[in-house]
């Protein structure tokens, strides 16, 4: 019986050490009762210094600029003590974790917002409009006579789904092309299926996956693929291109919560600070990202040089000579009147009525772009782009 | 003698697992063999495997990525990583199991003792693992999730250890009414010529009987641990574990397919820490397991 005792013993203290260690992860985040507010407001209410923001997917360099703010201290100038970014791995919807209050704001698509409201009835509004382009790409051989949208008809059609399939129907749609003839595949987030043939075109964000293919080595040269070897057909210059990242806030918070209210513009300061400091400096910006990733987060994200591609191709998506955040309401509208005409493979449609105008709000992020300037940041200016080289799977 | 012996047939099964996998993929077609393929993308059925580096990695690849790091950069070896993750995993499978023996081993009393509890709770504990864990799951999290927020710390792992000790206890609690069972008439009724009470008829009869049953249960209960944190892991999101290493880690592996064979390893290593210390716990308990159906 010694035995048992002995690993009775093991045991607990292998317990007791995983609890310790994962309680010392978590005491990081202790929170703080809120005090006074580094903006020094005069009006009655409790600046926030605690706000929490929900990404949709892994820490990496599309999601730089927030964790540059926080790397930067730009949390801690808009008088934020503690801001916390949590990843997904797709178990969370940032949307649902925004309505259930698990989180202050979230990033999310506005197609896939769009529909969460209308299937809801609950209320969110897009306060910052982070990406101006759309990066979603569609992917196909070079020889395989896909040119354009037009050529998708009866062809097996790769997607992740969980509504990132949307723009495929909207530029179906706005072809007069039948999605009905199209075979959706469901694609994991690699990029197997297309190279192994599964699919004829496979989706792909200009700053992920369109890489990751670059990053596989070729077996009849023994280099890497080249951009040649493809046909890349973009959603930004379809009709069915969407809106994508931008941050979403709980409107019925907005109007009755003051503080909140105060708390959405100091934090867009932050984050377009970040935005910026990404902007000027891609490699720093994208090595701060891969380092959360890896450290702080426990994350296995595809390597430097991966992510300082991604920086690159994401500042492409921001800085398209627009304001950063402003919402363009001609984007909007595209982006509405895409969702309601794009029906899926199925027959359904993303939304059958016109979003709520509280959906979407300028007025914030106008406000802290002015506070910015006022402060004496420049906010005007373009992206210079980089040249990125891949390597075999990203390292 | 029999432990060099078992170590030479382990050896064995690893290395013709090797020859296996490395035969095919020296004879296999590269695109593998499909049938009914109509030409077009996707079409037909897949009869063999592709052997292409990205479907079949060289184990001496996968064996090599193990010492490269994790995600370029300076991050740690592959190998350091997979440890840390396992680490983790088996800590938590470790509470699961825990949770899940103390629960089973409750119901199994309570089953033993009174008749009309096990009419009552047989029926719902075999129900219970017929509810998917990916549906389970969820709900686990956002109870624990609630708690939480409710002032009451709640961690994520918490919730991976309870859906793990969910699929821990039914082998458990069914084994163990089986052995409390187990006794024969005539050792019963020997209890009862010596008048000993149901406190000294379960220490000195039923509990001791019980063991040969126990013990493949528990094993079960083990290996049921260690999948249930992974999956647990994966469908929540919990960070830092196996689970989540996977699938990141298969996420890339268009162009780094050795990758996710390090988290493979690392579970599998795993399964046969958890079988391997039951029957550590197996050898303790030598005197009683006369009888044992092996399993």
């Amino acid at each position: 019986m010694r035995h048992t005792t002995r690993r009775g013993l093991a045991v607990a203290s292998t317990v007791a050490i995983a609890s310790l260690a994962l309680a010392a992860c978590s005491s990081s985040e202790s929170e703080e009762e809120p005090t006074t507010s580094a903006s020094g407001t005069t009006e009655d209410f409790e600046p926030l210094t605690s706000v929490s923001l929900q990404l949709q997917w892994l820490p990496q360099a599309q999601f730089a600029g927030y964790y540059v703010a926080l790397d930067q201290g730009y949390f801690e100038e808009e008088g934020f003590t503690d801001v916390e970014i949590i990843p997904s791995g797709g178990d969370i919807v940032p949307q649902d974790a925004l309505v259930a209050g698990d989180v202050d704001f979230a990033v999310a698509w506005v197609p896939k917002v769009l529909g969460t409201l209308e299937a809801t009835g609950v209320e969110l509004t897009d306060i910052a409009q982070v990406f101006h382009s759309s990066g979603t790409l569609q992917v196909a051989w070079a020889d395989s006579g896909i040119e354009s949208v037009a050529d998708f008809e009866g062809k097996r059609i790769g997607s992740w789904g969980f509504g990132n399939e949307w723009e495929i129907f909207a530029a179906m749609a706005a072809e007069g092309l039948d999605s009905t003839t199209v075979e959706i595949t469901t694609q994991d987030f690699s990029m197997n299926a297309l190279l192994d043939g599964d699919v004829d075109a496979a989706q792909a964000m200009t700053y992920n996956e369109w890489a990751q293919v670059l990053e596989v080595v070729n077996p009849e040269t023994g280099e890497l693929y080249q951009p040649e070897d493809f046909t890349v057909i973009s959603y930004e210059d379809t009709e069915g291109a969407m809106l994508q990242d931008a941050i979403w806030a709980d409107t019925a918070r907005l109007e009755s919560d003051p503080a909140y209210a105060d708390a959405a513009v100091r934090f867009l300061k932050a984050i377009t600070k970040g935005w910026l400091y990404a902007r000027d400096n891609p490699e720093d910006a994208a090595a701060i990202v891969y380092d959360y990733a890896v450290n702080a987060e426990l994350a296995y994200p595809v390597g430097p040089t991966h992510q300082l591609w991604m920086m690159n191709e994401t500042n492409k998506l921001i800085w398209t000579g627009d304001d950063f955040g402003v919402i363009d309401s001609a984007a909007w509208d595209k982006t509405v009147a895409g969702a309601l005409s794009a029906t899926n493979q199925d027959g359904l449609n993303l939304i059958t009525t016109e979003p709520a105008d509280s959906a979407y709000s300028n007025e914030y992020i106008e406000a802290a772009l002015a506070a910015l300037e006022e402060e004496g940041v420049d906010v005007s200016g373009d992206y210079t782009e980089i040249d990125v080289t891949l390597t075999e799977g990203g390292q | 003698m029999r432990g060099a012996k078992g170590l030479g047939w382990g050896i064995l099964g690893v290395l013709s697992l090797i020859l296996l996998w490395e035969g095919y993929k020296l004879v296999g077609p590269a695109e593998g063999v499909v049938v009914g393929d109509d030409g077009s993308a996707g079409s037909g059925t897949i009869l063999l495997p592709r052997t292409h580096e990205r479907a079949m990695p060289h184990v001496w690849d996968m064996a090599a990525r193990l010492f490269e790091s994790t995600s370029g950069g300076d991050s740690p070896p592959l190998i350091v990583s997979v440890a840390n993750a396992a680490l983790l995993t088996l800590g938590i499978a470790a509470l699961g199991l825990v949770i899940g023996v103390t629960v089973g081993m409750a119901l199994g009393l309570v089953m033993q003792r009174w008749r009309l509890a096990e009419w009552g709770l047989l029926p719902w504990i075999i129900v219970s693992q017929t509810v998917p864990l990916i549906a389970f799951a969820p709900v686990i999290n956002s109870i624990g999730n609630q708690i939480d927020r409710g002032g009451t710390p709640w961690p994520q792992w918490l919730s991976v250890a309870v859906i793990a000790s969910y699929l821990a206890f039914f082998p458990v609690a069914v084994g163990a009414l089986r052995g409390l069972e187990s006794p024969d008439r005539i050792h019963l009724d020997l209890m009862k010529s010596y008048a000993a009470g149901y406190r000294t008829t379960l220490l000195k009869l039923r509990l001791p009987a019980s063991v040969p049953h126990l013990l493949p249960a528990l094993r079960l209960g083990a290996a049921n641990a260690v999948l249930g944190v992974v999956v647990a892991e994966v469908s929540i999101g919990m960070r830092g574990g196996l689970g989540r290493m996977l699938i990141q880690l298969a996420g890339q592996a268009s162009g780094d397919p050795a990758a996710p064979w390090g988290p493979i390893f690392g579970s599998v290593v795993l399964g046969l820490i958890a079988a391997g210390s039951i029957a550590v716990l197996g050898v303790g308990l030598k005197k009683y397991r006369r009888g044992e159906a092996s399993a």
